[in-house]
């Protein structure tokens, strides 16, 4: 366990990201999750208010009239515009202060009262319901627009890229999702469709957007653009079994040129290296290719649902393992490739017991699927 | 202990006199206090308990309608193949349907104190009850073994058998509760002046009658 | 027991408490119909439940005080907030306010007993059952991780295939029994059995809440049982009700569970707010200001609560028009629950405060139900909670609610009516401590969760990244779960030691106006010698002030 604390602390440096990563939901870097920023900032001062009142009232009425306090003036009608409440003096000698039964016109005050904030809530919500959720256009070029369909599976993320900018695309990623940043004022939308292959998941950037839910026999949908490129964090925020824990999520936005370039890039197959012709045997011949896909060995290896695990593709052009819990380089690739379960327990990959000649292999071999 | 509850108050007992409290002497005296009409405590508890059943019926017909709105894609038998208003289960209906007729008769005849009358009608409910599970039981069979139709089979097997399940078991359990009332009605256990009980049983079957025309409509009717 | 000391100084006009067990045995307490004796068992069991409650949720904590520890992992994280939310809620919460509610409704309504008193037993020993049914997964290799929720499809056999989840939903479906039966005998109890003159408007405010709870109860919990027979069926039957795999609905068991889920919550907060409209007249000296208003208030939370349940689900994809009804649904039963608010702080003002133990934990319930609530509103907003669903500020808010709110008030009731229970009063200093200590680490431990949710923190997850920025608010959190602990500690000691120990408390120490205290304390097993006859809500007022008696200034 020690190992993988340390290797944790190496992603860190490896990936020379800045120490902290933020998640916060006030410090939004699209127009949805700010206008749900905007809309907190909103409800928590109204709340906030309505709070220093109330406390207020509570502090003051507690100290005011507690057992022992001066003897003011007679209580004050808290209302001076309506009627004197029923009072009745207590009997002769009797220490009881006057009993106060209560009051219709104080009553309907502080019912009218609330009712008023709630319909300026209720607004202002319904305001920010319809700006965050527009409705999703059917892709078509010029629009600048990437549409990727999103698979929760336990315990990572299937990222299957359907069209940009009008484009078809069809290939699959994983754990590593890929947008367009925005420029010169022109927004470059993302619309994900959001399905799940086991149990619920829910897909959380906090920068980007508010969370939707992946419902197995569902289809959801999200949508959300930004204009500054970089690392967006988040992960998976409904409970979804063992590691709900390490189902991270990271999501990289890139400048338009970047991204088209990785775009084209992963929708080649994968490179086929001269030097690690055996290599590829090895891997082929391995159960690996029961559940992973390296596009373009199709033909080597028969035809399987090769549908439960990451695509191989171009993995090495991913900077993280295993939903984004490690990092990703020859020496965790190899860790991982012989035992999952001592990185991530409960995943669905079984260590398959590769003697050190056929790890090698498969990892030189893997090593190539830039 | 007793001064505490005392001054105020009439004399003690369920229903105080009108005008009790009104002594001549002392404080001005409270209004007088006029029996309140309510229900029995069996009486309110047996609807708290229908209520409930309501409840946990409207649920299980919930679940199957949602489940009939997607039936398209599902595995055959479809609804409309397996179900059909044929004459048994039109037949097991009326039972069940007369059968609060002939628990109101006997309840009527328990009230006017002609123990066998009670006892004839109420049996008959019995009886009639139990037809009713046998039609249910026949054509339990008949989509099990010719229809291929299990709980397991598709959604509609799912929620059909549940649904209709667990009326069935609601009939089993008043069958059995009105057999024990027959037993005290024969032994003169439950009489005119002790048919609070047998009046909560009859209560408890007209719910599950009613559940029925329920159940029958929207799985008889609409569903198929 | 202190029970049977009193019964034996009293004539007996019962004959019934001639015939069985020795009083004060253990056979007597195993086989007692006495609501009061109930009533003790039921708080006792909960009370057990809650340290164990309280023990899971202390190693939830001490796992989480720092990022990628492995103290403990995974799947016994996992099944540990799960285990903690099902026995809080299941058998902490419901428990303890059916307890106080069987001891003091037919008390407070000058009844001898509930309307069914074996019933009531059945009530009491299927909850206890369903607990141990649902601790017993621990046996057989695990407890259920599912999160107290359970969403579906991971119930089902593919995802979760030991018997944990089948005893879970076994035993929830067995203390469901008996809830639904406690529920039945309050209904039967309180609109048959009351006193002579106590026409419905003018039962104690605790009464009438626990009449709403009861409605809630039988509405409520018959559709979370007939979905988790569902899940039974689907996993022994092979059904395929929640089987999404095979056409099943996922969403249907989060609508299912819901529709129980938040009439739920307002059963865990209605008696709390009975509880404290009791103790705040009394210890202000007043009394409780607008009855009626507070009444109705009570009836529309317990409608509005059945139409609320989709607020859980916001994220599920809903359309905006629906999101919307959930939306203002919820926000409209804000008010009837600010009206309460408000009543409370009239009926203070202008009393004379006295802060004894029952009052200070009142305050605690007041000064923090608010924040529980004003979160409540926050959540409300739909699209906020777009971003605050399953996270760390939902975590804190319910926990605002359900310690802030209920447990504070159930605090306040039990100190308000121990003297009642046993004849001894609770001991002050003692209480003064506790209620201290848990004040000041409740609040640690949940005020920075409302903190580390905003910055992005999921619940349920047994550990998190290092560069997340969490770990001071987790410490916080974890140190103040570490100071709340030794006051439970302290109550239970102190409710161990004033039982034998305590001052005598006398028939009615707190000089309170409701019919309970105008019997012995303990009651005898017959509560009354003589059917009590009222004309007012404050039946005691009315005989010390003779002269300005209530019923002359009430109208229904």
């Amino acid at each position: 366990m020690s190992g993988v604390i340390l290797m944790r602390s190496m992603l860190l440096l490896a990936v020379g990201e800045s120490a902290r990563q933020n998640v916060s939901i006030f410090d939004p870097a699209s127009p949805q999750a700010e206008s749900i920023r905007n809309l907190g900032i909103l409800v928590l001062a109204i709340t906030g208010g309505i709070f220093l009142v109330v406390e207020g009232i509570l502090f003051y009425t507690m100290f005011r009239f507690r057992r022992g306090a001066p003897p003011g003036p007679l209580v004050p009608n808290p209302d001076p515009k309506v009627p004197p409440p029923v009072t009745v003096e207590p009997a002769g000698t009797s220490p009881e202060p006057p009993q106060v039964y209560g009051s219709k016109p104080i009553e309907i005050a502080w019912t009218a009262a609330p009712t008023l904030v709630v319909l300026i809530l209720l607004l202002v919500i319904t305001r920010t319901l319809w700006e965050i959720a527009p409705d999703r256009p059917e892709p078509h070029e010029g629009d600048n627009a990437l549409f990727v369909t999103v698979i929760g599976r336990q315990w990572w993320w299937e990222y299957r890229y359907d069209h940009y900018n009008g484009r078809p695309l069809g290939f699959t990623t994983a754990n590593e999702l890929h947008i367009p940043v925005g420029r010169d004022g022109k927004d470059y939308p993302v619309y994900l469709t959001l399905q799940s292959a086991d149990v619920c998941h829910s897909f959380w950037v906090p920068r980007l957007a508010g969370k939707t839910d992946l419902i197995p026999g569902r289809t959801n949908h999200m949508t959300f653009h930004t204009a500054t490129a970089g690392l967006y964090v988040g992960q998976c925020a409904e409970y979804c079994g063992t590691q709900h824990a390490k189902m991270l999520l990271r999501v990289n936005a890139q400048p338009s040129e970047e991204f088209e370039s990785w775009l084209r890039h992963e929708e080649q197959p994968a490179t086929d290296v001269e030097t690690v012709r055996e290599d590829k045997h090895v891997f082929l011949k391995q159960s690996c290719v029961n559940c992973h896909l390296v596009r373009g060995t199709e033909k080597d290896t028969p035809a399987r649902r090769r549908e439960y695990a990451p695509d191989l593709t171009h993995l090495m052009s991913r900077k993280t393992l295993a939903s984004g819990i490690i990092v990703n380089d020859v020496k965790t690739l190899r860790d991982w490739v012989r035992d999952p379960q001592n990185i991530k327990a409960g995943c669905l990959m079984p260590a398959f017991g590769l003697s050190d000649r056929e790890l090698d292999s498969v990892v030189r071999y893997l090593l190539t699927l830039r | 202990m007793n001064e505490l509850t005392a001054p105020a108050a009439p004399p003690a007992g369920q229903e105080p006199a009108p005008g009790a409290g009104e002594t001549p002497s002392g404080p001005e005296a409270p209004p007088p206090i006029t029996p309140e009409k309510t229900l029995q405590p069996a009486q309110w508890g047996m609807i708290c308990f229908l209520a409930s059943e309501a409840a946990f019926f409207c649920t299980l017909i919930t679940a199957y309608l949602t489940f009939l709105g997607s039936a398209a894609a599902d595995a055959d038998p479809k609804p409309a193949d397996a179900l059909k208003l044929s004459l048994l289960v039109i037949a097991s209906t009326l039972c069940l349907l007369s059968s609060s007729f002939t628990v109101h008769k006997a309840e009527g005849a328990l009230r006017a104190g002609r123990q066998g009358g009670f006892c004839l009608w109420w049996g008959l409910t019995i009886l009639l009850g139990v037809i009713f599970l046998t039609g249910t039981g026949v054509e339990w069979r008949e989509l099990i073994v010719e229809k291929h139709l299990t709980i397991s089979r598709n959604l509609f097997g799912t929620s059909y058998y549940t649904l209709v399940g667990f009326h069935a078991l609601h009939v089993t359990g008043g069958v059995i509760a009105m057999s024990v009332v027959l037993g005290m009605g024969l032994r003169n256990e439950v009489t005119a002046k002790n048919h609070l009980g047998a009046e909560m049983v009859a209560w408890y079957w007209h719910f599950v009658d009613g559940v029925w025309v329920v159940v029958f409509t929207v799985v008889y009717l609409v569903g198929s | 027991m202190a029970v049977a000391e009193q019964t034996t100084s009293e004539p007996k006009p019962d004959a019934a408490a001639e015939h069985g067990p020795e009083p004060g045995s253990l056979l007597d307490w195993l086989t007692t119909v006495d609501h009061k004796k109930l009533g003790l068992l039921y708080i006792f069991l909960s009370l057990f439940f809650l340290v164990v409650g309280g023990i899971e949720a202390l190693l939830m904590r001490w796992q989480l005080m720092w990022p990628d520890y492995d103290f403990v992992t995974r799947d016994r994280f996992n099944a540990l907030f799960t285990m903690h939310g099902t026995t809080m809620v299941f058998f902490v919460g419901m428990p303890i306010l059916i307890g106080l509610g069987n001891y003091f409704v037919p008390l407070m309504i000058g009844a001898r007993d509930m309307a069914f008193p074996r019933l009531n037993a059945f009530g009491l020993w299927a909850t206890l059952f369903g607990g141990f049914l649902v601790y017993f997964s621990f046996a057989t290799g695990g407890a259920p991780a599912l999160g107290w929720f359970a969403y579906a499809p991971l119930t089902e056999k593919t995802f979760s295939r030991g018997p944990a989840t089948d005893l879970w939903a076994l035993g929830l479906i067995v203390s469901g029994a008996g809830t639904i039966a406690g529920g039945v005998n309050f209904i039967a109890t309180i609109l048959g059995m009351r006193a002579p003159g106590m026409t419905l408007f003018k039962v104690p405010f605790f009464v009438w809440t626990m009449l709403w709870t009861s409605f809630l109860i039988l509405v409520a919990i018959p559709p979370l049982t007939a979905g988790l027979i569902m899940i039974l069926l689907d996993r022994n039957l092979g059904a395929h009700f929640f089987d999404a795999q095979n056409g099943g609905s996922a969403i249907m068991w989060q609508h299912m569970f819901w529709f129980f889920g938040h009439p739920e919550v307002y059963i865990l907060i209605l008696p709390v707010f009975g509880m404290v409209s009791e103790i705040i007249p009394v210890f202000s000296r007043k009394v409780l200001f607008g009855y009626e208003f507070m009444a109705a208030a009570t009836m529309g939370i317990a409608f509005v609560s059945l139409g609320v349940w989709a607020h859980h689900m916001f994220t599920v994809g809903m359309t905006r028009t629906q999101d919307l009804f959930f939306v203002a649904s919820t926000l409209i039963i804000s008010i009837p629950t600010g009206i309460k608010f408000f009543n409370w702080l009239a009926t203070m003002y202008g009393g004379r405060l006295r802060f004894e133990s029952p009052m200070l934990f009142c305050f605690g319930f007041l000064s923090m139900f608010l924040i529980g609530g004003l979160t409540g509103i926050m959540l409300a907003a739909a699209p906020f909670t777009f971003q605050l669903s399953d996270t760390y500020f939902v975590v804190a808010h319910f926990h605002w609610v359900l310690i802030g709110g209920t447990l504070f008030g159930t605090f306040a009731g039990i100190y308000y009516w121990y003297p009642k229970m046993t004849g001894r009063m609770l001991d002050e200093r003692l209480a003064k401590w506790q209620f201290w200590l848990l004040y000041i680490g409740f609040m640690l431990t949940f005020g920075p969760m409302h903190i580390s949710g905003m910055l992005g923190m999921a619940r349920r997850i047994y550990t998190y990244e290092a560069d997340r920025g969490w770990m001071f608010w987790n410490q916080l959190t974890t140190v103040g779960a570490l100071i709340q602990a030794p006051s439970f500690a302290i109550f239970i000691w102190n409710v161990i030691v004033s039982w034998r120990k305590g001052k005598p408390a006398g028939d009615n120490p707190w000089d309170a106006w409701t019919l309970e205290w105008a019997t012995a304390s303990p009651p005898p097993s017959y509560n009354f010698e003589e059917v009590p006859v009222v004309h007012s809500r404050r039946p005691l007022w009315d005989l010390k002030h003779p002269d300005d008696p209530d019923w002359k200034y009430e109208h229904e």
